[in-house]
């Protein structure tokens, strides 16, 4: 797994690749508590991400949740019909804004 | 060239399986496989070799010969680092649950992280709280075992058995002893977490209903010996006097040759009768 935080028009933009494990998601936490800590509105592009077990989509929870106590909008981007379904599991589909294509979330949250 | 639609790769391989306690053969020459994001149904009757079957395919015993194959690796040929790894890719719910009393339920569903993983405890908790909404317990965590139904500990003991997302989930008897309502629900979990987390999963059990409703295919144990595998459409069509019987819920007893019974009862009789002087 790798992945890169950049600021693109006001938001910043975390995009991860690659798979989310048990292994990973650690790395992958780490990236998305870093790019809310920047203070202004976050959108994680994850059209690279081919799996995402339960530990990855709890470490995207968490940062919703940091987020909206810090008042940032925190959105999911261009996710594969694979990781929708891990979410839809647990419900998550519902918690979660989530953009078909990074252009759109960007278009609204920046 | 490869094919179009590959067949699914197997995750678990049985060849040619014997299984000896002490002088009674409990498994005879039993080969089948689980392929990926399959449901797989053990069923037969009791004393049929499924649970011995179940037990031997999570590695927890060794066969008397033969050899089983998970996700690749020869279960008799992994050192102990790699029975380790390998635990870490199975879940398994338990018959009667199996949950630790003296701890909460999101203690005993967290066990299997505190154990593998390395995990922020933030996530571990989030992931557990995850989990209970998957089995329909959200709230439940600081709840003790007692405190929850027949029904609701099979549930918990589910959310425990996935909390890794295992590639390959064992479930030994769910419906047992639960009521038809309860029952059908964890049926409907069973293909939800199949469907979402793509895992292979093995149920054993005796419930016809739950097997047709959740079962990719179907083996049919009986007396050690393999005595169908196939699909469920396929079961229903099968014109074996046994697996009518099976489908017709027929007992034991009710399709019993007396002759044979009474030769079950009376061989060796008179030789245990001489050497205790009767």
């Amino acid at each position: 797994m790798k992945y890169e935080i950049k600021e693109v028009n006001g938001v910043i933009v975390v995009t991860i690749e690659g798979d989310v494990d048990l292994q990973s998601s650690p790395e992958a936490r780490k990236a998305l508590l870093d790019g809310v800590g920047r203070k202004m509105p976050v959108l994680v592009d994850l059209a690279g991400v081919g799996y995402i077990d339960s530990s990855g989509v709890a470490s995207l929870v968490e940062s919703l949740q940091t987020a909206r106590k810090n008042g940032q909008e925190f959105a999911l981007a261009a996710i594969s019909e694979g990781t929708r379904r891990v979410l839809s599991l647990a419900r998550l589909d519902k918690v979660f804004t989530i953009f078909d294509a990074l252009q759109d979330g960007l278009k609204k949250l920046g | 060239m490869t094919p179009a639609n590959p067949a699914p790769a197997k995750v678990i391989e049985v060849n040619d399986l014997v299984t000896h306690y002490g002088e009674r053969k409990i498994l005879n020459a039993v080969s089948m496989d689980v392929r990926d994001g399959e449901i797989m149904v053990i069923m037969g009757g009791s004393g049929s070799g499924k649970s011995t079957l179940l037990r031997q395919m999570m590695a927890l015993e060794q066969a008397t010969s033969g050899s089983i194959k998970l996700m690749g690796q020869d279960v008799d040929k992994m050192n102990i680092r790699e029975m380790f790894e390998f635990r870490k890719k199975i879940g398994v719910a338990f018959q009667g649950g199996a949950l630790f009393s003296s701890m909460t339920v999101g203690e005993n569903i967290m066990l299997p992280l505190v154990e593998h993983t390395k995990l922020d405890s933030k996530t571990m908790e989030i992931m557990v709280r995850m989990k209970l909404q998957v089995v329909d317990l959200a709230g439940f965590e600081n709840l003790m075992p007692s405190e929850l139904s027949g029904g609701m500990v099979k549930r918990a003991a589910f959310a425990r058995a996935i909390i890794m997302d295992p590639k390959i989930l064992f479930c030994d008897e769910p419906s047992a002893g639960l009521d038809p309502v309860i029952a059908s629900a964890l049926d409907d979990l069973i293909l939800r977490m199949r469907d979402a987390l793509g895992m292979s999963i093995i149920v054993v059990t005796h419930e016809l209903e739950s097997a047709f409703k959740i079962a990719d295919r179907i083996t049919v144990l009986d007396k050690g010996t393999i005595l169908f595998i196939g699909t469920v459409d396929e079961l229903r069509s099968s014109n074996k006097v046994r697996i009518q019987n099976l489908l017709n819920r027929r007992t034991e007893e009710e399709t019993l040759d007396p002759d044979e019974y009474l030769r079950r009862l009376t061989s060796g009789v008179e030789e245990i009768a001489g050497n205790t002087g009767l």
